[in-house]
């Protein structure tokens, strides 16, 4: 990859250290505010390896719109509250899913450590892709051509989540209520 | 040098992945839990980017986009069940969840 290691390593290490504060903080506010650290981490280095679409994406979307979300409903939910006090888990059963975790993470870099990658199998190379016009141009394109129906298939999914949301998080009226509300209009109607 | 190894981009990766999954071991509190479900989901994303410079294919950063959106929708509807769960539980820990009805 023709990126600067220094801001390389720079933002991988500012992400790791995030993420293991998003892991580690007793409240839930500052577990949401390291993880936007996290994410402009991220989109740090998408923007370096010149995928400028998917990091601005990123920052519109997951530091923007997800987070916010996450904040309102852990305000919603009020975090003083004492449910937010948490009984942490035993040291035996964290020890062995810290150690699980670590062998894991080792297991997984030795395999991308010792495999030979693929060359280039198609010609977006960064000259082509800068020739075209730059990555957000060509990604729009390919979208709305070879990618069209699962573009499209996205605004459905898109729409069963809105639906699904709001079926989900409704509040329901209590039984008593209703049945208060259908005496009441029954006694109307005598 | 002007170079950055694609094993070490993809080392990155799987580490933050496990630093997410860690945390849904450890943690107890639903929101966090939610929150360590994105980070494996940009772990994934970060992958995708990688193979999509390395193999010089834009289906890649195709994907990444899709998985946004599918991870939006997901964080909005886990949000509203850690809603609907609050109302009924009083509470967000998982150890709380053991029972299917109201």
């Amino acid at each position: 990859m023709e990126i600067n290691p220094a801001f390389f390593y720079i933002f991988a290490g500012l992400a790791i250290a995030f993420s293991l504060l998003v892991v580690i903080k007793k409240s839930a506010i500052a577990s949401a505010f390291n993880l936007v650290c996290v994410f402009f981490s991220f989109a740090g280095i998408y923007a370096m390896m010149d995928a400028h679409l998917i990091a601005a994406i990123q920052i519109i979307v997951y530091a923007g719109a997800v987070m916010v979300l996450f904040l309102f409903v852990i305000m919603l939910l009020n975090a003083d509250n004492a449910a937010f006090d948490m009984h942490p888990i035993g040291r035996g059963k964290r020890l062995v899913s810290a150690s699980f975790v670590v062998v894991m993470a080792g297991m997984f870099i030795w395999v991308f450590k010792n495999t030979t990658y693929l060359g280039p199998i198609s010609n977006f190379s960064n000259a082509n892709v800068e020739a075209a016009g730059g990555n957000t141009q060509v990604l729009s394109e390919l979208m709305f051509s070879e990618y069209i129906l699962p573009f499209e298939l996205t605004s459905v999914l898109l729409l069963a989540a809105i639906i699904g949301t709001i079926a989900i998080a409704k509040r329901k009226k209590p039984a008593a209520l209703l049945n208060g509300g259908s005496a009441a209009k029954g006694g109307n109607a005598q | 040098m002007n170079y950055v190894q694609p094993w070490v981009i993809l080392a990155f990766s799987a580490i933050i992945f496990f630093i997410g999954f860690a945390g849904i071991l450890v943690r107890r509190n639903i929101l966090v839990v939610l929150m360590c479900i994105e980070l494996m989901l940009n772990a994934a994303n970060l992958t995708f980017v990688t193979f999509s410079k390395q193999l010089h294919h834009m289906g890649g950063q195709m994907s990444v986009f899709f998985i946004i959106t599918v991870a939006a929708a997901e964080s909005a509807i886990g949000l509203g069940l850690v809603v609907a769960m609050f109302r009924t539980l009083r509470s967000v820990d998982t150890d709380d969840i053991q029972l299917l009805r109201e």
